[in-house]
């Protein structure tokens, strides 16, 4: 028998993955920013015996959806026929968030109530009967603080309980000319509300089903729409408020009061013109520059080089393999210029793995607090002029952490053309955590380089999304987010985070560094690469690079920090001088993302869009580094 | 009480006179004559002098001119502001609204839209005597999000329902008449409260939501 499904649905930032995590024992990514999870998550849990499948699902408002991800929650939550569907919401925001659980009830959903996020309701001093919810409402409500574990107990009764739930007997009326529709147009009452609210997909499906009716449905809804000098999907909305307002009313025993204390404080300032860049730059300084440059790809790297790789693991097992392999190009599988461990591991581990890691870390920090949307807020009136809202901050910034992630959290951006221009902008300008990491453990040293570097991939972030914005047609975009509390982030999730980041991390690149690894010993042994060099070697001198950085080239066509890996190396050891770095690191920054970016763009913006995306890249990458090699030889600049 | 057709010479002659800082306006660029009902009517009631086909305002005449133009360019901000209406037909109707917009009217609709000192198209709405009331602020009625100043607060009044799309957006989050809220930044990007939740919205947005201020 298959499990039954359960499904966790609820407005964005609510607690649904903390929910979730709980009831399965999984771990789905919890955050406070709403549209952190992007994907549809399903664990299984069992109680009293019985398998259940737990769908977690990303936040949505309504039932008409306005972004990708609300649309996939929507289509999940009628196309799995769920047995019970848990609606979580913010219980100090019950009266904005109660008209969605009007929406799955009016659906004919199973549904059960969960309160959460009580403990911030109580600071704020508001209390609610959920006995009296429970009888306007008729379906169970249980309140519950996910993030402490409380009332978990409580949801799990009700999913092993859910065949004796009855379906609510409550109905939202509408005004008597929608009513009318809603009872003749034989299409049910869902199905009716959401074609009165212009809800596209539903259109085209009833438009499918039967096409003659529609028309005749047509003229109903026009004549209903002229009846009205507002949409129908505002008065619709309008009356589901209200009757939401009224139960809330019914069920409060005790309004809550405003609270102005240090986080609010602190909030304001995050957000303040001013005091909100000075903020940013102490994140940036001290979160990046500080923590994940100076600690870990300085001090970590070291330690980890020199020390664990270098003496404890490379020499002795270099030792083991001359003995156990007399011929050299055996041994040069595993150690030397190509060797699984000298190159392959030492570069995922010493090099990438703790720079990923530290960078992590910040992130969860900068994510829990609830940073990111106020950040947003502040820099929407800048990203305007790219064609990007505020919220595009959001995979942009988890785009420095990793690009792969950040390309499917354009999902949250509500135009096609915004999720265009922050996919490509992504591809191009936007150097993920690993890269970001090397080129600063090489640029440290050299802080006249770091600038010039910044500049430069400011400028071609900026000149970029500046064009595209002409290029691109479309409407512009417009910024609207809700703004979390700013939270203190609890210690185990930002290491269970961190943690589960680094292990998808190091299963995403092991299998590709170690390939890589592999296919550059092949092609050394095979000739091939000697080729590879020789066609590379031209287009590298128009850059003013030493054909000996050919390989990095190679190598960062795969991965673009194994390239910096490789530059890293290079420059450690004194290959290169400071122009021919400067050049490498820029084109390297610019220059296509990995291989798994790129999938995961074509899997988003299909196949085309993403090849015409990484011909512009490839592009402006080599033309950017040939104008900087150009600019710097007609002025004779020696850094 | 005068013609309708009069009030619109009065106000062409406040335009050109006062404002454009013109001597006099001819007749001929009124289209009129001597024997139209309109020019005899306002000579008449000595609001303007007729010497040689042009037309001056007479002392009586300027404060009354002043008035016919205000209540045009309130009409204009009325129309744009709460009806939505949208370039010609503001104008074409604003000429009809002012002829009902009599003293006392004008100043609750003064109130009403918080004291604005220039119609749509820019120009400077002549003050009336309720725009030197102490306590500007305290009498706007109705204003867009974008133009409340941080700290007020009110109840949504309607959104303006412009495009479909991003009225969905932000009715979905719960945004919607009858809802209180409070201002509390408009740079770099507005910020609101609403019940416990705190949203910040851009412009565009913000330009789309009125709000009834209740202080």
């Amino acid at each position: 028998m298959k499990a039954k499904k359960i499904i966790i649905a609820g407005n964005p930032n609510v607690g649904k993955s903390v929910i979730f995590n709980a009831i399965t024992g999984s771990y789905a990514t919890v955050s406070n920013y709403p549209g952190t999870t992007v994907e549809v998550f399903r664990g299984k849990t069992k109680i009293n015996g019985e398998e259940f499948e737990v769908i977690d699902t990303p936040g949505m408002y309504s039932f008409v959806p306005v972004t990708e991800e609300e649309r996939v929650s929507r289509n999940i939550i009628f196309a799995e026929k769920p047995v019970l569907v848990i609606h979580v919401l913010d219980t100090k925001n019950i009266e904005r968030m109660l008209p969605f659980t009007l929406q799955l009830i009016e659906a004919g959903l199973p549904v059960v109530l969960v309160l959460n996020i009580m403990d911030e309701a109580d600071r704020l001093g508001f209390k609610l009967s959920t006995k009296i919810l429970e009888e306007q409402l008729g379906v169970a409500v249980i309140s519950s603080i996910g993030t402490m574990g409380k009332g978990i107990a409580g949801i799990k009764d009700k999913i092993a309980a859910y065949a004796s739930l009855e379906p609510s007997k409550l109905k939202v009326s509408y005004e008597p000319a929608i009513e009318k529709f809603l009872l003749t147009s034989g299409l049910g009452r869902l199905r009716s509300l959401l074609v009165l609210q212009d809800d596209t997909e539903i259109i085209e499906s009833v438009k499918k089903e039967q096409k003659a009716k529609y028309k005749e449905l047509e003229k109903e809804i026009d004549k209903l729409k002229k009846k009205y000098s507002q949409p129908l999907s505002y008065i619709i909305a309008l009356t589901r408020q209200h009757t939401a307002t009224k139960i809330v009313e019914e069920a409060k025993e005790k309004k809550g009061r405003v609270l102005e204390n240090f986080s609010e404080t602190l909030s304001r300032l995050t957000m303040n013109a001013f005091s909100g860049y000075v903020i940013l730059f102490l994140v940036l300084y001290f979160g990046l520059y500080k923590f994940v440059g100076e600690f870990g790809a300085g001090y970590l790297v070291g330690l980890m080089e020199s020390k664990v790789f270098g003496e404890w693991i490379i020499p002795p097992l270099a030792n083991f393999i001359k003995h156990a392999l007399p011929q050299k190009w055996l041994q040069d599988i595993f150690i030397n210029d190509y060797g699984i461990v000298t190159l392959g591991m030492r570069y995922a581990f010493a090099i990438i793995l703790p720079i990923v890691g530290t960078f992590f870390f910040v992130f969860a920090i900068i994510e829990d607090t609830g940073y990111l949307p106020r950040l947003a807020m502040l820099i929407d009136r800048i990203f305007k002029k790219m064609g990007l809202s505020g919220r595009a901050v959001i995979p942009m910034v988890l785009g420095l952490g990793c690009g792969t992630m950040a390309t499917m959290v354009t999902r949250t951006l509500s135009t096609k053309r915004e999720r265009l221009i922050a996919t490509l902008l992504l591809a191009l300008a936007i150097p993920c955590s690993a890269q970001l990491g090397v080129i600063m453990a090489i640029l440290t040293t050299l802080p006249v380089l770091m600038m010039i570097w910044l500049v430069i991939i400011n400028l071609v972030f900026i000149t970029a999304g500046i064009l595209s914005t002409k290029l691109i047609p479309g409407e512009p975009p417009v910024f609207f987010m809700e703004v979390p509390p700013l939270r203190l982030p609890k210690i185990s999730n930002l290491f269970v985070k961190t943690y589960t980041r680094m292990e998808w991390y190091l299963k995403e690149v092991m299998p590709v560094f170690l390939a890589v690894s592999l296919i550059m010993w092949t092609a050394d042994y095979s000739g091939l690469l000697k080729l590879a060099i020789k066609l590379t070697a031209y287009p590298l001198s128009a850059l003013g690079l030493p054909v000996s950085t050919a390989t990095v080239f190679i190598m960062g066509f795969f991965r673009r920090d194994y390239g910096a890996a490789g530059l890293y190396d290079m420059s450690r050891n004194g290959l290169l001088n400071h122009n021919q770095i400067l050049v490498g690191i820029v084109v390297m920054t610019l220059f296509l993302p990995c291989i798994a970016q790129l999938i995961m763009m074509i899997k988003e913006r299909k196949l085309g869009t993403a090849m015409a995306m990484t011909g512009v890249v490839t592009i402006v990458a080599f033309g950017t580094g040939y104008i900087l090699n150009l600019a710097l030889n007609i002025f004779r600049i020696v850094l | 009480m005068i013609m309708h057709k009069s009030e619109e010479i009065l106000e062409g002659l406040y335009i050109n006179i006062v404002e454009n800082k013109k001597k006099a306006v001819s007749l001929l660029e009124l289209k009129l004559t001597e024997e139209s009902a309109e020019v005899k009517e306002l000579v008449k009631k000595e609001l303007v002098t007729l010497k040689t086909g042009n037309l001056k305002l007479t002392k009586e005449g300027e404060p009354e001119a002043r008035d016919v133009v205000r209540r045009h360019r309130l009409a204009e901000r009325l129309l744009t502001d709460v009806f939505d209406m949208k370039g010609l037909c503001v104008h074409e109707s604003a000429c009809e609204f002012e002829h009902i917009l009599h003293r006392g009217i004008d100043e609750q609709i003064c109130r009403l839209l918080g004291h604005p000192r220039t119609c749509p198209h820019g120009s400077k709405i002549p003050e009336g005597k309720c725009c030197k009331e102490k306590g500007i602020k305290d009498t706007r009625v109705i204003s867009p999000l974008s133009l409340l100043k941080p700290g007020e607060k009110g109840k949504i009044s309607y959104i303006q329902a412009d495009d479909q799309a991003k009225l969905q957006t932000i009715m979905a989050m719960g945004v919607l008449p009858g809802m209180e809220l409070s201002l509390l930044s408009n740079f770099p990007s507005y910020l609101f409260k609403l019940g416990n939740s705190q949203f910040a919205v851009d412009e565009t947005i913000a330009r789309q939501v009125f709000v009834r201020i209740t202080k």
